[in-house]
């Protein structure tokens, strides 16, 4: 099986310090990564970095198209970069209130990624919303309501619809259940699971919790002070850390 | 004239730049020009950018005609027809046939424009999308890459709302394929005069410090869905002075008990028609 | 006719490296050399401790090899896989390598014959064919109807293993890996997987496995392969 996503000595600096280092990594499709640390650690950096979100100090970002061409992010203008934002890819922030748009109606939030990508016929729009609202369990009745007055974990499985609605190839995912209640979180990560096997989606996600990746990721990074400690397979991962940073993280989790 | 003040108010310098301005908006249509709008003794908002418009172009022939809300006979109007008569000493009008040059608030006169006449827009707000995207920067990305998907949000939200398309005035159209384009608060009504018109048009913004420009015979679209296809107003009336049932009309009261009359907004057209009617 | 040659491994060594106890280091393998072929089920025994189940999750890559070889005929070719992507590893365990441990990893919210379902599913199965599938083994499982449609976390032992036994064959594997598998299952129950395991053998599967219960052993194995905790050799 051929990449989707090749990151080759991929760095990140602000200054003088780190945000990442020297990290690589290839993402096949339909498979969910996982990026993990503690707060920091740099993985956030890296995942906007490896999404274009901020130009790397060092390395490279090669993007396979649904067209099949390579593309190297860092040499993308502007359009190219926004066009692959709103055509081919998703990202889902940690706050649901940075990806939403809060002033207008949880319908128009579902079907603006369709109306950027030309569709033009209401009903149709109305009908993938609603579809999409009931996909990830909110109520379509609730379609004209306001997402401000969702709770924070609704707010979250929306911005997750508003993402997914255009079957994104690939989804960048920015602890997505870290401000939720932990029985929020359950029904989140289930959701995400169920959305990225029926999609076939392939995912970046970033996460601080371990559980989270055995559930969701066959394959881990585990990274330290902006750079890659140890990389593999989830479950080897955790049931068999090699790296003291890892065994350390492996050991202060309560339950996994 | 009033002989302490340049002819029509502005300097020559401000002119040049302002008319610098307006060639580029209309060599680009519907692109929003930044210029340095200058103080005018009147506020902002009441005009100050389509008046510094009409100063850069006023010539010593030419005629020029004030409305505001399609009426030639409202303090808006009379005000900056009666400011040009001093500070320019141009001949002035309420015909639209007669005038060279128009300046405007909120109408396009229902008679139709010509080639040999300009249309000038005073414009309260240029950014079609700033009501949902706040920052500057990003709008002017959007326009730069023509990433119009925000626009329908709003239109989606009309329906879902009012179930039809509710943006009554300053509805968004779509410039030579190009350009998301206010046309200023003008009723939608007014919207298909400006696809192809013959005559120049042009808008200012003095608050916002921008001028854009429809130049004659350009495709002007309004904005719609498939299924909600873009629809001028309807009234179920005539107008009550000269019975015009195409032109756009406005509701007026007419005494305490509350008794209503709709007459057209455009009172030279409308009256117009009167004198045709007794002649 | 010689059996084909499933599963080799070679002077294979286990250590775990432990940082954070003062860098203390535990040996659980030494030099093992093993050999498994189609249609042989191997049961390995052994004390407590002997590193039985710590054998079967270096097999399937749970752990990591600390020295030594585990060569897979993986797609009709020989990968070791002590040297593969976890991109290969994937592929293994999808196709060729099947391990079903004593616990069944409850996945919230997954009714039961969902998470029977779902392997077959991944290896690209019809949704109806899987479900249909996933029925055929929970029946003779005796897991009882009524428990199909809910999630197992609130099922007993004994139903919860048979869940998993069900999700761990439903894909036909040429190597299972079999951790305790029927620890809290009754004897007929037993008989039952003794079943599944014996056709599994017939179509071609090698099986290694740990069964401490002996009439079990002794129903199953075809060869014993015996282990002794380390410290004792």
């Amino acid at each position: 099986m051929s990449a989707l996503l090749q990151v080759r000595g991929l760095s990140r600096h602000y200054g003088q310090r780190i945000g990442c280092e020297d990290v690589s990594f290839d993402l096949h499709p339909g498979e969910l990564l996982c990026v993990v640390g503690e707060s920091g650690s740099g993985k956030s950096t890296l995942l906007s970095t490896v999404a274009a979100q901020l130009a790397p100090s060092a390395g490279t970002v090669r993007y396979r198209q649904r067209d099949g061409e390579w593309l190297e992010l860092g040499t993308l203008s502007e359009a190219d970069r926004r066009r692959l934002a709103r055509e081919e890819w998703g990202f889902v922030t940690q706050n649901p209130r940075d990806g939403l748009r809060l002033n207008v109606s949880a319908g128009a939030n579902v079907a603006e990624r369709l109306m950027a990508l030309g569709m033009r016929n209401y009903s149709q729009l109305r009908g993938i919303a609603r579809s999409w609202l009931e996909r990830v369990e909110i109520d379509a009745a609730r379609i004209d309501d306001a997402p401000t007055s969702f709770s924070g974990g609704m707010q979250q499985r929306l911005q997750i619809a508003r993402t997914l609605v255009t079957q994104p190839r690939l989804v960048f995912m920015d602890e997505p259940t870290a401000g939720l209640d932990v029985s929020v979180q359950a029904r989140i990560l289930d959701l995400l699971r169920g959305l990225v096997n029926e999609l076939g989606l392939a995912a970046v996600m970033v996460t601080h919790d371990l559980a989270v990746a055995r559930l969701l990721a066959a394959r881990t990074i585990v990274m330290q002070g902006g750079r890659v400690v140890e990389t593999g397979l989830t479950d080897q991962i955790l049931d068999d850390p090699q790296h003291p940073y890892t065994q350390l993280l492996v050991s202060s989790v309560l339950t996994t | 004239m009033t002989p302490s003040y340049n002819f029509a108010f502005l300097d020559e310098d401000t002119k040049r730049m302002l008319r610098r301005a307006l060639l580029k908006a209309v060599a680009i249509p519907g692109y929003q020009v930044p210029f340095g709008s200058r103080e005018m003794p009147l506020p902002y908002g009441w005009g100050t950018g389509g008046i510094q418009v009409t100063a850069a172009l006023l010539g010593r022939d030419d005629i020029l005609k004030v409305i505001d809300q399609g009426a030639d006979d409202t303090t808006n109007a009379v005000n900056i027809r009666r400011f040009f008569a001093r500070v320019a000493g141009v001949e002035t009008t309420e015909h639209t046939v007669d005038a060279s040059l128009i300046q405007t608030r909120h109408r396009i006169p229902e008679t139709p424009l010509r080639e040999d006449q300009i249309l000038v827009f005073q414009v309260p707000e240029p950014e079609p999308l700033r009501t949902l995207e706040p920052r500057e920067a990003e709008t002017r990305t959007l326009h730069a890459l023509a990433d119009y998907g925000l626009m329908h949000v709003k239109l989606y939200e009309d329906i879902a709302q009012y179930g039809h398309i509710a943006t009554s005035y300053d509805y968004p159209v779509l410039v030579d394929d190009r350009f998301l384009t206010s046309p200023s608060p003008i009723p939608k009504f007014d919207n298909p005069k400006l696809d192809r018109s013959p005559a120049l048009m042009l808008f200012g913004a003095g608050r916002e410090k921008r001028l854009y420009a429809i130049p004659p015979y350009t495709k002007v679209e309004s904005l719609a869905f498939d299924d909600h296809p873009f629809e001028i107003q309807r009234w179920e009336h005539r107008c009550e002075l000269c019975g015009s049932a195409e032109s756009y009309l406005d509701e007026v009261i007419v005494d305490d008990r509350g008794s209503r009359m709709f007459v057209c907004s455009d009172t030279d057209f409308c009256g117009d028609r009167r004198a045709e009617a007794q002649a | 006719m010689t059996a084909t040659l499933m599963l080799e491994l070679r002077d294979l060594s286990k250590s775990f490296e432990l940082h954070h106890q003062h860098g203390a280091r535990l040996d659980v393998l030494r030099g093992l050399d093993l050999r498994l072929h189609a249609g042989e089920c191997v049961v390995l025994s052994g004390p407590s401790g002997a590193g039985k189940s710590t054998l079967l999750r270096v097999i399937y890559a749970n752990y990591r090899p600390s020295y030594g070889a585990v060569h897979v005929r993986h797609a009709g070719r020989w990968l070791d896989l002590a040297k593969a992507t976890p991109h290969e590893m994937l592929e293994v365990r999808r196709q060729t390598l099947g391990y079903v441990s004593q616990f069944l990893r409850v996945i919230p919210r997954v009714p039961a014959l969902d998470i029977v379902a779902e392997p077959l599913l991944q290896a690209g199965a019809d949704p109806q064919a899987a479900r249909q599938r996933a029925a055929d083994l929970l029946r003779r499982l005796n897991v009882p109807e009524r428990l199909w449609p809910l999630p197992p976390g609130t099922f007993s032992g004994g139903e919860q293993q048979r869940v998993n036994i069900a999700r761990g064959l439903i894909v036909p594997r040429p190597v299972l890996l079999l951790d305790e598998p029927t620890a809290s299952l009754d004897a007929d129950n037993r008989v039952v997987v003794a079943e599944l395991l014996a056709e599994a053998r017939a179509a071609g599967s090698g099986v290694l496995g740990i069964f401490h219960d002996e009439d079990m052993r002794d129903r199953v194995a075809t060869r014993v392969f015996p282990m002794q905790a380390l410290e004792a050799a």
